[in-house]
């Protein structure tokens, strides 16, 4: 990294947070949802991806997902190892929060890429993506709990990523607004959990 | 001198000491007679008169750095039972015994309780924390600064740069190029001074490069921890929005980087 632009970095890193890998969050929960009403109502939806040409998914993948995924993931690998946790001395909620931003941070990169490879690679390898697919996946109650761990940690870390986006680009600034802040997103939190959770246990 | 009251007691003390610069640390403790209204540097004083460990050891006197004594110079640092404040103003009936005495490792360790806060002067250089006004002729009056903004700019000038607030960062260390809270804060109280704003960009120019404003992570140490109960996250906050401005000035072009 040349010299001086770490902080263009770092902006980018919590701009590419939110658009557009937190949108595509949303989005994917969203869609998983249509679980809870059945396997017809989640084939349905999920097929309409398949009307989406091809060529121009895959190009909509790598621009959307995952160029700004990888930079965000592994950019953020390295600030989560840049910092010397201190929660036992300094046990306030915002330094919990900055502690489990970089774990489930961590967490994430493992789960995802583990689920991109039980999901989109095995898809590319001639694999059906459907419900059939992630209920054989979360038939093993080890795989549901990763799953699980897996949503609660994408949920909160962008929940708690809104809050620090705020920040960041100086948009809270007095502690009265970055405290409202911290409630408004955690009942982000709260939402994307329950949708979340509820998509995945609708596969069992 | 006073002679010391004889009240019987003791205060139990476990000082982490470490004898050169990155040489090995060792914890010795000390047992120290309790006068009413004693203070964790009182204490010190006596094991420097005395430094005789508590099961009788000769020890070398442990070395401190102290200066007011009034909790506004900030020399006196230390972590006392796992949290960064000063000593002179830490006082022993308000410390649960032992008290333990720890040095600020996130700088380097010179001898036992002294480290070496160069870090924070070099980044008060490097943010230029400071009004230019030599000129080679008499510039004259500066603009007059509201008071309402004078009020909130003067808890900014309290920093007496102690260093607690990067001790307490999760971000500022030997592995981390983070500047830390203290010298950002300045920024926004010269940026904030009438005179110091004409050179705003100079300063945001600064904390907008490597190890800067950007490295922050939000944890909110510095301003529970500050014992001048200084604004810091607030002023980081502040920063970050002047520097989203800035950087759009800069990379759009504007004919004048200061408004």
């Amino acid at each position: 990294m040349s010299k001086d632009r770490e902080f263009l970095w770092r902006r980018l890193h919590s701009l590419l947070g939110i658009i557009p890998v937190g949108l595509f969050l949303v989005f994917h929960l969203s869609l998983n949802f249509t679980a809870v009403g059945g396997e017809d109502a989640y084939n349905g939806a999920t097929g309409m991806m398949e009307l989406v040409p091809h060529a121009l998914l895959l190009v909509m993948e790598w621009v959307i997902i995952y160029i700004p995924l990888m930079f965000h993931a592994f950019y953020g690998v390295y600030i989560a190892f840049t910092a010397t946790n201190n929660t036992s001395r300094f046990s306030t909620f915002r330094n919990w929060a900055f502690r489990l931003q970089r774990m489930t941070g961590i967490f994430l990169v493992v789960f995802i890429a583990w689920h991109i490879f039980q999901t989109r690679i095995q898809k590319a390898l001639g694999a059906e993506v459907n419900y059939d697919m992630m209920a054989e996946i979360v038939a093993s109650p080890w795989m549901l709990g990763f799953y699980i761990v897996g949503i609660l940690s994408a949920t909160f870390h962008l929940a708690n990523g809104i809050w620090g986006f705020l920040v960041s680009w100086g948009i809270t600034q007095s502690p009265k607004s970055q405290q409202i802040a911290t409630y408004v997103t955690m009942v982000i939190f709260a939402i994307l959990s329950i949708v979340g959770v509820a998509a995945i246990v609708s596969f069992v | 001198m006073m002679e010391a009251v004889n009240t019987g007691k003791t205060v139990e003390l476990i000082i982490v000491r470490q004898d050169t610069e990155n040489g090995q640390t060792r914890e010795e403790k000390f047992s120290v007679p309790y006068r009413p209204g004693m203070n964790v540097i009182s204490a010190l004083m006596h094991i420097q008169k005395y430094p005789v460990t508590a099961d009788g050891k000769q020890t070398t006197p442990v070395t401190w750095d102290m200066n007011c004594l009034e909790e506004v110079c900030g020399a006196c640092s230390m972590v006392i039972n796992g949290r960064p404040q000063q000593s002179c103003s830490a006082l022993v009936d308000k410390l649960t015994q032992p008290i333990r005495l720890e040095p600020m490792k996130t700088f380097p360790v010179v001898r036992d309780l002294q480290v070496d806060r160069s870090r924070m002067f070099n980044a008060l250089k490097k943010v230029k924390a400071w009004v230019p006004i030599d000129g080679t002729y008499d510039l004259g009056e500066g603009p007059r600064m509201p008071e309402r903004k004078r009020q909130w700019a003067y808890e900014l000038s309290k920093c007496m740069t102690c260093g607690v607030c990067m001790e307490a960062c999760p971000n500022v260390s030997e592995k981390a190029s983070f500047i830390g809270p203290a010298p950002l804060s300045q920024v926004r109280l010269f940026n904030t001074h009438p005179t110091g704003a004409m050179n705003k960009d100079e300063r945001l120019a600064a904390i907008m490069g490597d190890g800067g404003l950007a490295n922050c992570g939000n944890s909110q140490n510095c301003v529970a921890a500050c014992p001048k109960g200084i604004p810091l996250t607030t002023s980081i906050a502040a920063l970050n929005r002047a520097a989203t401005v800035q950087m759009f000035k800069n990379f759009f072009g504007s004919d004048h980087m200061v408004d």
